[in-house]
């Protein structure tokens, strides 16, 4: 065994350990602001109150991370694909064995231990991917090994969405990130961001007609430009045509969605659509952020926070709570923590010796990133709200232990790179 | 191969975070709006009404209270009918009323209090508050309106009601909201600054849902009301209380002031009407009726009301001409009727005679004089010349513009300048004989019945005046009063002057007014007939008693009632023996008074 060398201390990357429980400890501090009553004056540590049960799973989560740091260097490698399938059992299960909760079937467990099985199938999708991809030959330029990549991908996203879970389903397309830094060809995102900024447009212009015609006009030019063969007008003529009907065919399919989803789309572009309703959730966690200033109101000072204006304030609205009692140099703190954890994983990732565990590095960036941009972009209105948790900052085991696994386990592969075989391609 | 990919997603990190913080700044730092909101949303700012000062006559007795009057509120929430026919019973209200106001409570909020049942009186409120515990979500909650113990003086003492939205526009201290109470007229508008006292203000902080979570930053910002000043007027209330009485069922005016000081003792104005009509719920209904009534009952006639002088002029025109050296006691003239109309009496008549009979063509003489003194050789430029130097004088009698009473709506009346004449009739086109009816107080002259009675106030005092006034002191203090009140008013005439006038009003009660003649009390008076082209004249009676050491000076019009020397000298009279002896003996003529029969 080389378990002396698997718990190298000198080897553990420091600063992101720091970030980590700075992240933690004032997502904690934040908790305890959200719920705090100052008719009902509770202490932080008191564990009938979110501050002091969120205490109870940080406690756990470092004990998780003692036995993962502890575990042999190469057991995840191993165990990824085991992993993975057993997660996948988990989501398959889980709207049968799953308690319900307002209409969604997410959590397993008995008594009161319940964990989210789509939260920590991120980090098994993430290995799995890794242990897929490393193969020297797999290449993602080419259509065989793409299919392979989303397959993967794909499987945990559908038995979520069947929860249903929109939100979480959401963040699997953040590994595309990954992919990107594995050699996916560019064209998928070009194509993606012109389908996202054209869906935006189409919902965000009111008359389908002015975009049809921008869209006809760019047709034309391009076939102007080129060399004018009958196949090519005829490919562009239907490209076209097909990018018509689609702006067209999406006020159509948002009817199709339900009210509330169509809503979260639409207070996008008109937050006071619905005021009361779903526009409420953001108009005021906006009011609440925005109330704080350069300094904020002072810790547990906040009005809007405390009294309930804003929903899911220590859960997925965290940020808000942030934002009112420490305003915009809180704000600075805590986005300048994130930046600086995402880009020193990209350097970590960047420095390992073989594919997998760059490929895992990646995955933990994408899905952090990705939580990280998205929950603050609601809270402050640039996203439609999304019930995504603001990582290691949110209330909520299943949350906290999820992130706390995804970045520990990339940070043990890293600790230990230098066992590593060198197969980089 | 993908070398440069890495760097992409660094700088895409970066990207994110700045424009996170961008957006951050935009809506934290840069635009305020959204602290303004968060107050609106969760801060609640709760007015603590002060309690409006009291008013005191000069005796002390209490003219003006706060009465606690009574909302039933409703929390919809909490709220549980339990029997509902008992429920009617106690609350004297029909089913269908109970399920009016409760669907419109609920509607408002089911968690927030809002008004069930308005202005419960005190007797109900005592008859169902021990049974309000049975009725969980009902609560009392206390306000108070004015009240008048002694329903009279309302003009003087005024009224008080909801703010208007153009009051307030213009009030730019940003004291008063919307739905406040502030002073309407008389005393209450007047005085509203130290009656109205210091609101305070309690911030509260409330939830989502309304709900009460304490006060914000432990009441640091909160403030206690400090309650109205207490004001003691100079209104006597028994003077004015008898003064009512007697112009029950006429239309008229009565200011009574006491001449060393200048202190109103009643201001009275008939049609009157109950000042505790306009309080409370009731003012906006009674305030219509009263507003469209023919006799006019809002209308302040002691200070809005306006008449000619009519011959009480004649006293100031004697003055004027004894100051100027123009006249003398001794100065006669004949009662030359082709000049002006007269009645019979002996002729020719000295001043003396000249104000005891009332003699019309004796001031068409003396006026002539007084306008003529030969300053120019042109009648025109001489006349222009004699009417700006006496306007001048008239004017310091407090005549041709408002005293400055401490009310609203003073009118001041007006006395013609040579700008005027020449408006009407062309620069130099005027002479004597165009203006000569401002000899005998008729013409283009206009007083008030306040601005009368402060006339007789300068006849009592021989030539000075206080700017007559409604406040004798701010919660108890003399000193609080304005200064302009403390302050002599001299009207440019000698003493000595003012013997042979006092001497000539006692006199002249002997034949003009009998009936206003004391047997046992000096009072020096001058009746007058105020011209009423619509109607029956206005009877107009100035007077002061006791003639040695005047107490109080008087004026008195009641409308239609034909001459002077019948309804306003017996009121006058009756007003000063009231006023003077505590007593009235004389019930012959309070029941002549009463009776208000005066032409036959």
């Amino acid at each position: 065994m080389r378990g002396e060398a698997d718990i190298n201390i000198n080897r553990v990357d420091w600063p992101t350990v720091l970030i980590y429980f700075a992240l933690v400890i004032l997502g904690w501090i934040n908790i305890y602001a959200a719920v705090y009553d100052s008719q009902n004056a509770k202490s932080i540590f008191d564990v009938s109150i979110n501050s002091g049960i969120q205490l109870v799973w940080i406690g756990t989560a470092i004990a998780i991370i003692i036995v993962i740091m502890a575990a042999d260097h190469r057991l995840f490698e191993n165990l990824a694909i085991p992993i993975y399938l057993i997660f996948l059992v988990l989501l398959l299960l889980t709207p049968f064995i799953g308690k319900e909760v307002n209409g969604q079937i997410l959590s397993i467990g008995f008594g009161s231990f319940r964990i989210q099985p789509g939260e920590f199938a991120k980090f098994a999708t993430g290995l799995a991917l890794a242990k897929v991809m490393e193969r020297p030959t797999f290449d993602l330029s080419k259509g065989t090994y793409q299919l392979r990549a989303f397959a993967v991908l794909l499987i945990p996203v559908a038995l979520i969405i069947l929860q249903p879970d929109t939100g979480t389903a959401m963040v699997y397309f953040a590994l595309l990130l990954m992919f990107y830094r594995e050699g996916l060809p560019q064209y998928y995102f070009i194509l993606g961001f012109g389908m996202v900024a054209l869906t935006l447009l189409a919902l965000g212009i009111s008359n389908n007609i002015y975009l049809a015609i921008g869209i006809a006009v760019i047709i034309a030019i391009l076939i102007m430009m080129g060399r004018k063969t009958p196949q090519r007008i005829i490919a562009f003529s239907l490209i076209g045509i097909g990018l018509i009907a689609y702006t067209y065919s999406l006020d159509f399919v948002l009817e199709k969605l339900p009210e509330h989803q169509q809503n979260r789309i639409m207070v996008l572009f008109d937050p006071d659509i619905d005021p009361l309703g779903v526009g409420w959730n953001v108009t005021q966690s906006k009011i609440a952020i925005g109330s704080g200033g350069l300094l904020g109101k002072g810790y547990l000072q906040g009005t809007q926070t405390k009294f309930d204006f804003v929903p899911e304030q220590h859960t997925d609205f965290i940020f808000c709570t942030l934002g009112e009692e420490f305003g915009w140099l809180g704000s600075l703190v805590v986005i300048s923590l994130f930046v600086g954890l995402l880009y020193r994983l990209v350097i970590m990732a960047e420095r390992q010796k073989n594919r997998f565990s760059r490929i895992y590095g990646y995955s933990v960036v994408s899905i952090l990133l990705f939580h990280f941009m998205i929950n603050i972009a609601m809270t402050i209105g640039l996203f439609p709200v999304v019930g995504i948790p603001l990582p290691f900052f949110s209330y909520g085991g299943s949350s906290l232990w999820s992130f706390t696994i995804l970045l520990f386990v990339f940070i043990k592969m890293d600790s230990s790179r230098a066992l590593q075989l060198g197969r980089l391609n | 191969m993908n070398d440069q990919r890495p760097l992409v997603i660094i700088i895409f990190i970066f990207l994110v975070g700045l424009v996170l913080l961008v957006k951050l700044f935009t809506i934290q730092v840069l635009d305020d709006s959204f602290m303004k909101k968060a107050e609106r949303n969760a801060i609640q700012r709760i007015v603590d009404h002060p309690y409006r000062g009291l008013v005191y006559d000069r005796n002390g007795k209490l003219l003006v209270y706060n009465n606690p009057i009574f909302d039933l509120m409703i929390v919809p929430k909490e709220f549980q009918v339990g029997d509902t026919t008992r429920f009617l019973e106690l609350f004297q209200i029909s089913k269908e009323e109970l399920i009016e106001s409760y669907t419109a409570a609920r509607k408002y909020s089911s968690v927030k209090p809002s008004t069930f049942i308005k202005q419960i009186s005190t007797e109900d409120f005592a008859r169902i508050q021990d049974f309000l515990i049975d009725y969980p979500g009902l609560f009392i909650m206390t306000r108070s309106v004015r009240s008048y113990p002694s329903p009279v003086a309302s003009h003087a003492l005024g009224y008080i009601g909801e703010i208007s939205g153009r009051q307030l526009e213009r009030d730019s201290s940003g004291y008063y909201r919307q739905g406040d109470y502030v002073g309407l007229s008389g005393m209450e508008s007047y005085y509203e600054k130290e009656l109205r006292g210091v609101k305070g203000v309690k911030y509260k902080m409330v939830n989502v849902r309304g709900i009460d979570k304490g006060p914000f930053k432990d009441g640091e910002y909160d403030t206690a009301s400090v309650a109205g000043s207490n004001i003691t007027s100079t209104i006597d209330l028994e003077l004015q209380r008898y003064g009512e009485l007697l112009l029950q069922g006429k239309t008229g005016s009565v200011v009574a002031i006491e001449p060393k000081t200048g202190e109103i003792l009643a201001m009275i104005s008939a049609p009157f009407y109950d000042p505790n009509g306009l309080t409370g719920a009731d003012f906006s209904k009674n305030y219509q009726i009263l507003n469209k009534e023919f006799s006019k009952p809002l209308f302040n006639r002691p200070i809005m009301a306006m008449y000619p002088p009519g011959s009480i002029f004649k006293i100031v025109q004697s003055l004027i001409g004894l100051q100027e050296g123009i006249l003398v006691p001794s100065t006669t003239f004949a009662c030359n009727k082709s000049l002006v109309a007269c009645h019979n009496h002996p002729s020719p008549v000295d001043l003396f005679g000249a104000i005891r009979n009332s003699c019309n063509p004796y001031y068409h003489q003396a006026f002539r004089q007084i306008i003529n003194q030969e300053k120019s050789p042109n009648t025109f430029v001489d006349t222009k010349i004699g009417l700006t130097s006496w306007r001048e004088k008239v004017q310091k009698f407090g005549l041709g513009s408002t005293l400055g009473l401490d009310m609203n709506g003073e009118r001041g009346g007006s006395i013609p300048s040579s700008a005027y004449y020449d408006k009407v009739y062309g620069e130099g086109r005027w002479k004597y004989s165009t203006i000569y009816s401002l000899s005998i107080g008729q013409g283009e002259m206009q007083v008030t019945p306040l601005q009368m009675a402060n006339l007789a106030a300068i006849f009592a005092n021989k030539g000075y005046y206080y700017t007559p006034h409604l406040v004798k002191a701010i919660n108890g203090d003399k000193n609080n009063i304005p200064d302009e009140y403390l302050q002599r008013k001299d009207v440019g005439i000698d003493a000595k002057h003012f013997d042979l006038i006092q001497e000539a009003m006692a006199a002249a009660l002997y034949g003009t007014a009998n009936r206003a003649v004391m047997a046992d009390l000096v009072i020096a008076g001058k009746t007058g007939t105020a011209q009423n082209p619509h109607g029956e004249d206005h009877s107009v009676f100035i007077a002061f008693a006791p003639k040695e050491d005047p107490k109080i000076a008087i004026a008195v019009y009641v409308e239609n009632a034909g001459w002077g020397g019948r309804a306003a000298a017996s009121t006058a009279s009756l007003m000063i023996e009231k006023y003077i002896r505590k007593e009235v003996k004389r019930l012959d003529l309070e029941n002549y008074v009463l009776a208000g029969n005066f032409i036959y």
